[in-house]
């Protein structure tokens, strides 16, 4: 076990021992080596890292540490730069787990239920990664959610970059109780005035967030962006429906062009379920 | 000196049962300007052990430690239904640090036992029956050793094809040699022929509840040197579980000692003898003492579950929605082996029609065999799940004939006198409209547009998805009853000893304290008697008579009873010479605050003086009247008592998401009497919130019979935001005469019925039919979208 003050350290002494395992708020990896599924050989603790606990601003961007707490960015003054990951931060678990689990710790466990996943993939945030000898290399947090670019050994996630967009943003979860718990299905809408976008994207119902692009596009079209930015209802039901659709789609047709077959029931509540947040997350950011 | 026990032998006793049998009611609860006694029959006295539990410094089985001990782990069968081919533990046996791995072949004993009948191999052997049953049996001297070796055990099986539909039980091949059946009963009652102007039909499905003790399973057994070994566990059934490992381990009983730790959670069988049995095993085998704490997901694949259940109902009634005729079939799946599914059984075919009169019934039951998780001993089983059952049957009729739902019920209630299906007249106060009346007049919580006082949790919680435009209250109620102490025959019977020197007062009696109050019952009712304040419960083992299952809430009863009868003994051994020195009768003296008084002041002295340095030793037993099994049709007085609730359940619903949130509980409980006010409201609380978590999110799923998420992320129970306010409208005393002290079981009947009323509440809010539980989402969305 090594504690390492600063990101370089860090990294360094995941270079000297490449069998070590980083940990943060620990609240995914210390359960699995609770329950005796991981047995790491060494652990370097990233809590003492300073430099990552906070947040700094950067031409029209947030620079966010990875190792703040969700208890961190659940706070109000967090909540008026990116309301919607102070509210993702707010519904991630009990307060024991927002006080010690992190941003970088959900990006890293990459879990399908991680509520800021959702967040981050519809802010287009992207990832600073500290590796070896000082170096920092960018990669688009879909791309690392997807698999399609991964962290080298040794490498660490150190900042997540999130633009600034001062306009409103939601995040809605739904879950099978009151108290916390895991999402069953989880919608983040953010509002873009300055490039005239809605972007949107559903969370805990694949493996990583989706993003309806066609959904986005068109209901960006209907938004009068130098007027009221108001919707009517219809129109915010309209685009719950297709966001849903896009999630989670209808059976392909039988190959022998046959009656394609109807979704099961879970599914097709899971698709109620994603309607009805992505217009009730629209109609909040608009409202 | 021992008091044999006389069949419902509590009535007549001076002081404590004072006036017996007068009925007196409770306006509300706590009953205002009634000022509660510090000490005795009544006091809200603490748990002696609460403040230790609170600051966490309360030893529990997984704590304890001795020198040189071992640890052990369990192989588990990854497989609901296999045959074991062979079983290799050569690699195993030859790791650093093991010292010994036990399977079917190292068992001494009977191989087999249950708590009925006994079925259920300590180790699988030729058959697994079951995802997570026992194979073998590891010890080494570090827990990761134990752990690593047990998987290193060679296992070879050939996978069947497991039975997870228990409706399939019934022609599948038989998948244990006592057959698929573990019990049928077609109860006949009245006349099959009648039909009634109204009828209405209903299938429900309720799901597998989990106990989900806090603390999970574990347990430490040391050798003994006369060859016999000592088992220290949060047993519930001291007695029945050493008598289970002696025929295991082919010892007699009196060498094998189950020594009672701090009871971290039970409601139900709290110990799983899977495992005490290896751990004892190992004890043996080894010569060293053997330590085994289960994680949280053996926890959830060894201990019983409640029984999933599948119900039909048909309900008849004449036009006045009174029932006429009831008609159901009721099926158990009772997992792999019988446990206590014959008892589930009979509570459910027994109340399968409710506190309600019903002329005519036609009951058909089954508990059956599959390869699905075990099911057993969990608190109001077989009653809990007819009444979500029989109560939707209600609402649907109220529905049909357009009656408001709490009326139709006030039309059917039973009340003392009336029959239940089985034959038994209902002879215990049975006041079922009163508290059904009590919970419907109770104000209604005020809807948030009209409170703003108070900030209106949505379903879905606080910064949740909820929007208060999808949102809709609904209003249902629940009336259900549950049967106290064993049923059908079972000899129901415990020993207390009290002791009295040096004017303090302890109580051995092996009645174990599983959080239901037990122990601060007992203080209390030698208080009462012995006007001592100080008495100390010692801690329980097998080596002091035995006092049966922690379970039926039967401890009130048969242990209340017998402490409170050798503790009488003992007053009179006291008292006795003292009033014989003055020429009068011991009933004339009294002890308060140690001190003994006569009625005219002549005599005055300290409990410490008259004893002069003598301790005073006095043994008793109480043994209520017994009961017969239900016979080939169903019928026969198989309760000695039952005990009836009414619940009111306020939810909010997000009929959008399908979202439900229990916004208030309102309930109304026939207690006999209020032996401890703050005990009582703590063990309704505590009852209303697992209904709740029955009702709503607690449901151990499983794909073709292996248990899915066996952790408490899979497993969702209450959170204190899912906890509604539980509003305790009234506590009716009217005392049972048979029982001691008038006093009713209180913990069972919350759970049976709660579960019932939040699904009439949900029913109510979305005109949904509801007829599943857990209530899923998808089933709460409202009908019109």
């Amino acid at each position: 076990m090594t504690l390492p003050g600063s990101l370089d350290e860090a990294v360094a002494a995941l270079a000297a021992m490449p069998a070590a395992v980083p940990v943060a708020g620990g609240t995914d990896l210390m359960a699995a080596v609770n329950s005796g599924l991981l047995r790491p050989a060494g652990l370097v603790g990233l809590g003492r890292i300073s430099e990552i606990r906070g947040w700094q601003y950067q031409d029209g961007h947030a620079l966010l540490g990875a190792g703040l707490t969700h208890a961190r960015m659940g706070r109000p003054d967090f909540a008026a730069l990116i309301p919607a990951l102070a509210a993702a931060a707010r519904a991630a678990g009990p307060p024991q787990i927002r006080n010690a689990g992190t941003l970088g710790g959900n990006i890293a466990s990459a879990a399908p239920t991680g509520d800021a996943l959702p967040v981050l993939a519809a802010l287009e945030a992207t990832l600073i990664i500290a590796g070896p000898g000082g170096s920092r290399r960018e990669i688009p947090v879909g791309h690392l959610l997807t698999g399609y670019e991964m962290l080298a050994p040794g490498e660490l996630i150190g900042y997540v970059r999130v633009p600034l967009l001062h306009a409103p943003q939601t995040f809605l979860k739904a879950t099978g109780r009151t108290g916390p718990g895991r999402a069953t299905a989880s919608v983040a809408v953010v509002l873009d005035p300055a490039r005239r976008g809605v972007r949107c994207a559903v969370g805990a119902v694949a493996p990583m967030p989706l993003r309806p692009l066609d959904a986005e596009r068109w209901v960006a079209s209907l938004i009068d962006w130098d007027g009221e930015r108001t919707l009517a209802p219809e129109a915010c039901a309209a685009f719950g429906e297709y966001v849903a659709a896009a999630c989670i789609p209808d059976p392909a047709p039988a190959p022998d062009g046959g009656e394609p077959g109807t979704l099961p029931p879970a599914a097709l509540h899971l698709r109620r379920t994603v309607a009805t947040l992505a217009r009730r997350a629209l109609g909040r950011a608009l409202a | 000196m021992t008091g044999s026990g006389g069949m419902g032998g509590m009535t007549g006793m001076a002081g404590i049962a004072e006036g017996g049998a007068t009925a007196t009611t409770v306006p509300a609860f706590p009953s205002p300007g009634h000022a509660e006694p510090t000490h005795g029959i009544g006091a809200s006295l603490t748990p002696a052990d609460a403040e230790a539990k609170t600051q966490g410094i309360y030893p529990y089985a997984a704590d304890l430690w001795a020198e040189g001990l071992l640890w052990a782990a369990l192989l588990r069968s990854p497989h609901p239904h296999a045959r074991i081919l062979s079983i290799d533990t050569t690699e195993a046996a030859r790791m650093p640090g093991v010292r010994a791995v036990v399977t079917h072949a190292d068992v001494p004993g009977d191989a087999a036992h249950g708590r009925k009948v006994a079925d259920r191999p300590v180790f699988a052997s030729g058959i697994v029956r079951h995802h997570g049953e026992p194979i073998a049996a590891v010890a080494a001297d570090h827990p990761d050793t134990a752990r690593l070796a047990a998987a290193a055990i060679a296992v070879e099986y050939e996978v069947l094809e497991p039975v997870t539909d228990p409706e399939q039980a019934f022609s599948a091949e038989p998948l244990h040699p006592d057959g698929n059946l573990i019990r049928h009963i077609p109860l006949r009652f009245g006349d099959p022929e009648v039909v009634g102007e109204v009828i209405v039909e209903g299938l429900y499905r309720i799901g597998r509840q989990d106990p989900a003790p806090i603390g999970a399973e574990a347990g430490l057994a040391v050798p003994r040197p006369d060859g016999g070994v000592e088992i220290y566990t949060s047993s519930t059934d001291p007695h029945a579980d050493r008598d289970l490992a002696a025929a295991c381990f082919g010892l007699a009983p009196e060498r094998v000692k189950i020594v009672v730790t701090g009871v971290p959670g039970a409601m139900g069988d709290r110990e799983d003898p899977g495992m005490q049995l290896p751990l004892g095993l190992l004890a043996l085998r080894t010569g060293h003492p053997v330590k085994l704490v289960a994680t949280r997901e053996e926890s959830f694949l060894g201990h019983p579950h409640r029984h999933p259940t599948l119900l039909r109902y048909r309900h008849h009634a004449d036009a006045d929605g009174k029932l006429v005729k009831v008609e159901a079939q009721i099926l158990l799946d009772a997992g792999a082996y019988a446990d206590s599914s014959s008892d589930a059984l009979a509570a459910a075919v027994a109340f399968a029609c409710g506190p309600y009169v019903v002329p005519h019934a036609f009951v058909e039951g089954w508990a059956v065999r599959t390869n699905n998780p075990p099911s057993g001993h969990v608190r109001g089983e077989g009653a809990m799940q007819v009444c979500a059952a029989y109560e939707g049957q209600m609402d649907k009729l109220a529905a049909r004939l357009g009656l408001d739902p709490a009326e139709l019920r006030l039309r059917n209630v039973m009340a003392t006198g009336d029959l239940l299906p089985t034959g038994q007249t209902v002879t215990c106060p049975a006041p079922v409209a009163e508290l059904l009346r009590a919970v419907r007049d109770y104000p209604l919580p005020a809807l948030p547009a009209d409170d703003t006082e108070e900030e209106w949790v949505l379903p879905g919680g606080p910064d949740g998805a909820g929007e208060p435009g999808a949102v809709r209250r609904g209003v249902g109620y629940g009336l259900g009853m549950v049967h106290m102490l064993g049923a059908e025959g079972a000899d129901e019977v415990s020993t207390a000893t009290v002791k009295v020197s040096a004017g303090v007062a302890t109580v051995i009696c092996a009645a174990v304290e599983t959080g239901q109050g037990f122990s601060t019952l007992a203080r209390q009712i030698v208080q009462e008697v012995l006007g001592l304040d100080e008495v100390y419960i010692a801690p329980v083992d097998t080596d002091q008579p035995p006092s049966g299952p922690g379970a039926h809430s039967r401890h009130t009863w048969v242990s209340g009873g017998a402490v409170e009868r050798a503790a009488r003994m003992v007053r009179t051994q006291l008292l006795q010479p003292l009033a014989a020195q003055f020429g009068m009768s011991a009933e004339l003296l009294t002890i308060t605050d140690g001190k003994i008084t006569s009625y005219d002041g002549v005599l005055s002295t300290t409990v410490a003086e008259a004893l002069e340095g003598k301790e005073l030793w006095a043994t008793a037993q109480c043994r209520p009247h017994p009961t017969e099994p239900l016979d080939e049709s169903g019928q026969g007085d198989a309760f000695v008592g039952i005990a009836f609730c009414a619940v009111r359940a306020v939810v909010d619903v997000d009929v959008e998401l399908g979202s439900v949130r229990v916004v208030e509980m309102a309930v109304a409980q026939d207690v006999g009497r209020v032996l401890n006010p703050k005990q009582a409201r703590a063990r309704i609380e505590a009852g209303i919130t697992q209904g709740v978590g029955a009702a709503l999110t607690e449901n151990l799923r499983t794909a073709s019979g292996m248990i899915r998420r066996p952790d408490f992320t899979g497993y969702a129970l209450p959170t204190s935001l899912d906890t509604p306010d539980v509003h305790i409208v009234k506590l009716v005393e009217e005392r049972d005469v048979v029982a001691p002290f008038g006093a009713k079981a209180i913990s069972a009947v919350p759970v049976v019925t709660s579960p019932a009323a939040v699904a009439a509440a949900v029913r109510a809010a979305t005109g949904r039919p509801v007829n599943r539980l857990p209530i899923r989402p998808q089933a709460a969305v409202a009908a019109s979208g």
